[in-house]
Formats: C-alpha cells, sequence, structure tokens
C-alpha cells in the first residue's frame, strides 16, 4: 500500500498538470518527491520551492491565491501550521483568499526527532480561526478523494497526512462521519477520528458501543452525532492533543444532558523520543488504554 | 486606463492636509501617516495604472501598503482620486466605517491587502508577481509600501531574499525611512536588497520628481526597491 504521502505526491502532480489554476507551493520539503514525478520542470511558474522560509511559504501562497491560482502549501505541520499561524490567520482568510495545506509528520509520525517535529496542537489551531475544513485522513485513499475534492473548490482547507493508516478507507461524504457499528439502546458513541479507528476499533471490538468514524473534523459532523446517540454518552478519540474537539460535542448535545469522555494525546510535554506507539501509549491511546478508559468513563454511570 | 489620468474628484496634492484633518480621534501613528504621503501621491498621480471605476480591473497595477499604520495619508489619497467618498473620512475607525486605523482589503475599494501586523505586505506581494508572471501577465507591474522599522521582520527578509531568486521584475518594493527602526540599518537599507539582486534607487522621500523617476526606472528582469528617506520620526 502506498503511504499518505506518496498518493499526495501523485495525485498533487496529476492535478498540477491537468488544471493550470493548481499550485505547488514548498519549503524544502518534498521538492524530492516532486521532482521526481516532474512537475518542478514542467511548471516551473506553479510550483515553486520557497527554501526553508514558511511564513513566506503561506504569504506567497496567499499572493498566488490573490491572483486566481488555486495553491497547495506542504511542509511538516509543525512548520507548515504552527510557525507561520498569523500569515495562516491574516493572509488567507483575513485577505479572503483561500488554498489547501497539506501536511506531512502528524502528531508523534517524527517521535525519534524529538519535540521540534511534534505537531499536536496543529488541528486546535486551526479550529481556531473560522471557515477551515480540516481532513484528518486515516487512509491514502481518504487523502487522494480529500484533494480531489479540495482541488476545484475555493474554501481553506486542512488535509494532515499521518504515517498511521487504517487498514481500509470510508468515504468522505461532505464532511459527514461514518457509522462503523452501532450498539444497544444503552450504548455510549465513540467517534474515532482518522488513523485511530482501527486501534478504537480493537479496543472496543466487544464492548457494546456505537462506534462513528470522522475523517473530516471541521466543520464537526454534529448531526450524524445527534442521529446515532442513543445513551448520551459519548467518546472522542483524537489522534491529536486531547480536547480539540470537545466543545464541539458540547456545542451538538447542547440540547441534552450529557456526558463526554474526550481522549487524545497528553497536554504535557513528553520528553522522549522512539516510536509515534510509544508516544501514543504514553497518552493512554494505545488498545489496553482506550479500553479502559472507556469502561471507567462506563462506571462512572449514575443512574438518574 | 491610463497612468496618471484617473478619474479624479478635482482634488489635488494641496488638498491632502485638509483631507487628514477629517480623521480624528486618537490615532498614534501620525508620523507613519505623514512619512508615506508624498510616495503615495507620486504612486497614485503619476505612476499606478488604477481606476477607481474598476478597482478590480485584472489589467491593474497592485499597490500593497504593508506598513498599515497611519493610514490616514491613504485614505486621504484614495478619497482625492475617487477611490473612496470625501465623505467616509470623517467616519474614520468608527465602528461601520469601511476605514479603520489599518486598513482592510475587503471593505475598502482599491485597497489589495487588509495590513497592520508588519512583514506581511511583502511576502504577500511576491506571491503575487510569481502569480502574474505565472499566468503570462507581464504588463501589471506590483508595488508594495514597507517601513524601514517594519523592514526588521524576519518574514521580509523570506519574502527579499525569494524575490531577487526569482527575478521577479515585476516587483517594486519602496521602503519609508524615517529612522524609526530601533538598531538602524548599518551599511543602508537598499543594501540588504542588494545583496539578494534587487536594483536599487535611494531618493528624498518628499522629492515628487525624484520619487517619479525612481519608480519608473526599468529594472527589467530584477526586482527593484526605492528607499525614500524623510525626516526621522523623532
Amino acid at each position: 500500500m502506498t503511504t499518505m504521502r506518496e498518493r499526495f505526491t501523485a495525485v498533487t502532480s496529476e492535478l498540477l498538470d491537468s488544471d493550470p489554476r493548481m499550485a505547488l507551493i514548498l519549503a524544502d520539503i518534498g521538492v524530492a518527491q516532486f521532482r521526481e514525478s516532474g512537475v518542478v520542470d514542467r511548471h516551473p511558474g506553479r510550483v515553486v520551492n520557497v527554501g526553508i522560509r514558511e511564513q513566506l511559504l503561506i504569504s506567497f501562497a496567499a499572493g498566488m491565491a490573490k491572483e486566481g491560482f488555486r495553491p497547495i502549501a506542504h511542509s511538516y505541520a509543525p512548520f507548515l501550521v504552527e510557525r507561520p499561524w498569523e500569515q495562516i490567520k491574516l493572509d488567507f482568510g483575513h485577505q479572503g483568499v483561500s488554498g489547501i495545506l497539506v501536511s506531512i509528520g502528524a502528531t508523534f509520525d517524527e517521535a525519534d526527532w524529538g519535540r521540534t517535529h511534534q505537531a499536536p496542537e496543529d488541528v486546535q489551531l486551526l479550529s481556531m480561526l473560522p471557515d477551515w475544513r480540516i481532513h484528518v485522513p486515516g487512509h491514502p485513499d481518504e487523502v487522494e478523494a480529500m484533494l480531489r475534492a479540495a482541488a476545484p473548490e475555493d474554501g481553506c482547507v486542512y488535509i494532515r497526512t499521518s504515517i498511521s493508516t487504517n487498514k481500509r478507507a470510508y468515504p468522505i461524504k461532505g464532511g459527514r462521519f461514518s457509522s462503523v457499528k452501532t450498539g444497544s439502546g444503552d450504548a455510549p458513541t465513540v467517534i474515532a477520528v482518522g488513523p485511530m479507528l482501527d486501534v478504537v476499533s480493537e479496543a472496543t471490538a466487544d464492548l457494546d458501543v456505537t462506534l462513528l468514524y470522522a475523517n473530516t473534523i471541521q466543520p464537526f459532523d454534529g448531526e450524524t452525532l445527534l442521529s446515532v446517540l442513543q445513551a448520551p454518552e459519548v467518546v472522542l478519540v483524537e489522534p491529536y492533543l486531547q480536547g480539540t474537539s470537545a466543545a464541539e460535542v458540547s456545542r451538538a448535545l447542547q440540547s441534552r444532558p450529557h456526558r463526554l469522555l474526550s481522549l487524545g494525546t497528553s497536554r504535557k510535554e513528553n520528553r522522549h523520543y522512539g516510536t509515534s506507539a510509544e508516544h501514543f501509549a504514553a497518552s493512554g491511546l494505545d488498545v489496553s488504554g482506550i479500553r479502559s478508559q472507556i469502561n471507567e468513563f462506563v462506571r462512572q454511570r449514575v443512574a438518574v | 486606463m491610463n497612468r496618471s489620468t484617473v478619474e479624479e474628484p478635482g482634488l489635488g496634492y494641496d488638498d491632502l492636509p485638509r483631507l487628514m484633518t477629517l480623521m480624528t480621534g486618537d490615532e498614534k501613528h501620525s508620523f507613519s501617516a505623514t512619512s508615506t504621503l508624498d510616495v503615495l501621491w507620486v504612486l497614485y498621480s503619476q505612476v499606478l495604472n488604477v481606476n477607481p471605476s474598476n478597482p478590480n480591473d485584472p489589467g491593474r497595477d497592485r499597490f500593497l501598503l504593508s506598513k498599515g499604520h497611519g493610514p490616514m495619508a491613504y485614505y486621504a489619497v484614495l478619497a482625492a482620486k475617487g477611490f473612496i467618498p470625501v465623505e467616509t473620512l470623517p467616519t474614520f475607525a468608527k465602528y461601520d466605517s469601511i476605514l479603520g486605523k489599518h486598513p482592510d482589503g475587503v471593505l475598502v475599494p482599491g485597497v489589495e491587502i487588509g495590513s497592520g501586523s508588519l512583514g506581511h505586505g511583502l511576502p504577500i506581494a511576491v506571491g503575487m508577481a510569481n502569480g502574474l508572471r505565472a499566468r503570462g501577465a507581464t504588463s501589471q507591474r506590483v508595488f508594495c509600501l514597507v517601513g524601514d522599522a517594519e523592514s526588521g521582520e524576519g518574514s521580509g527578509h523570506e519574502a527579499i531574499a525569494l524575490a531577487g531568486r526569482l527575478k521577479l521584475g515585476q516587483l517594486t518594493a519602496i521602503v519609508i525611512d524615517n529612522k524609526s527602526d530601533s538598531n538602524g540599518w548599518p551599511g543602508g537599507i537598499s543594501t540588504r536588497f542588494a545583496v539578494e539582486g534587487w536594483s536599487t534607487s535611494d531618493v528624498d522621500g518628499r522629492d515628487h520628481g525624484a520619487i517619479h523617476e525612481a519608480l519608473v526606472t526599468p529594472h527589467s528582469d530584477r526586482p527593484h526597491v526605492v528607499v525614500a528617506s524623510v525626516e526621522p520620526k523623532s
């Protein structure tokens, strides 16, 4: 199976070849891959490497957008979203133009490179800005569908690729959540986001839960959540900062008393290297950690 | 649409001080406003290919005021040239006004970008100049006005470096130098651009003839910077 990054490179190259409105702005990251695909040489005005200048990466892309292009800006998540966050806020949103951001290096993908290359905060940062559609794909096929949907549009879109993938892809369905499993009338609803699905599926295999899969987290599909909700209990499992979408759940369920267990990566810096799996386990996001936290959440249920 | 012959409501350079006084309040950037006045006037009177009756014409020159602080001079020039009604000037900074203490490109006709956070204009301008060239629009030019203190922003240096590498001949930066940078620019501001491959002009920022000549000097396949010196801020 190709990686999300490989699929991003292939599909973006194809889009650049077929649509003269598309532009690709790089900051050294990904240049080798796109040179290999040939688009660097085929479209020199629309494929631009600004060098290691990430603030310029965003502003330059916004300038291209102002001249009618549909720019894709690409780099590692901390350098694409965190460092130039003000440029994203002002040069895209405030200026009234839009583009597509595609990151690699999700959360702890590059854990062995240390804190500088870890970006569990990116989704929360972008969630604070209006009108961003935030995709958290769990499979390379989803990356392709998201790119193909975003290319002809005019909105601001973030596609957060990862080295972690699920076994199967789900449709993007205009941002709607997919139903994976339906529990009994007393079952809590678990929302697994992006690459968390397989882990959550395994953790809840013999538990009575309704399981939803989300590969688009903004705008938040509260409608589907409400439609499947049985017991007023929600477990949100996100592969990034704990609580990132908790407010969205509360907003969706504001008319119903409810309980929420929000699982995600710890807000404390975990000053270790190692692997992504080790870091996720340290945040309780491995199979046993998720399972035990859901069981404890259900045990805390208070009869009303 | 011709240079220097945009539709003017009969207002000239001598009217600008009066227009600026229509904007009242506690604006604290009066030095910024007055420092840009002459360059803005020359740009809109003699250089920019823009039309107030069609401010979004794709064939227009682009002007980006990166130094969004103290936009009273900008608004006064836009009013004098017919982009905004003079009657809007007294609404300056009011809740329902289109004229804020930093300009908004979405609200104000003829304003390319919203600015105020320093260091954004030139990087966007570099992207716009590249975008124009990439789609074969080579007759339009992109002008971007920055301040000498603003030029300390790292994002500006990123833009200066790339514009030189890309040989963006359609791009002209104008640096208003009122000596407000806290640490100064040893060797002069223009040398920072020159080492990145820009052509440079240093002019008196109150001399309309010199400003005009510097702004229309051909610079072929290199970006161009005009450093316009005015009286020190304090």
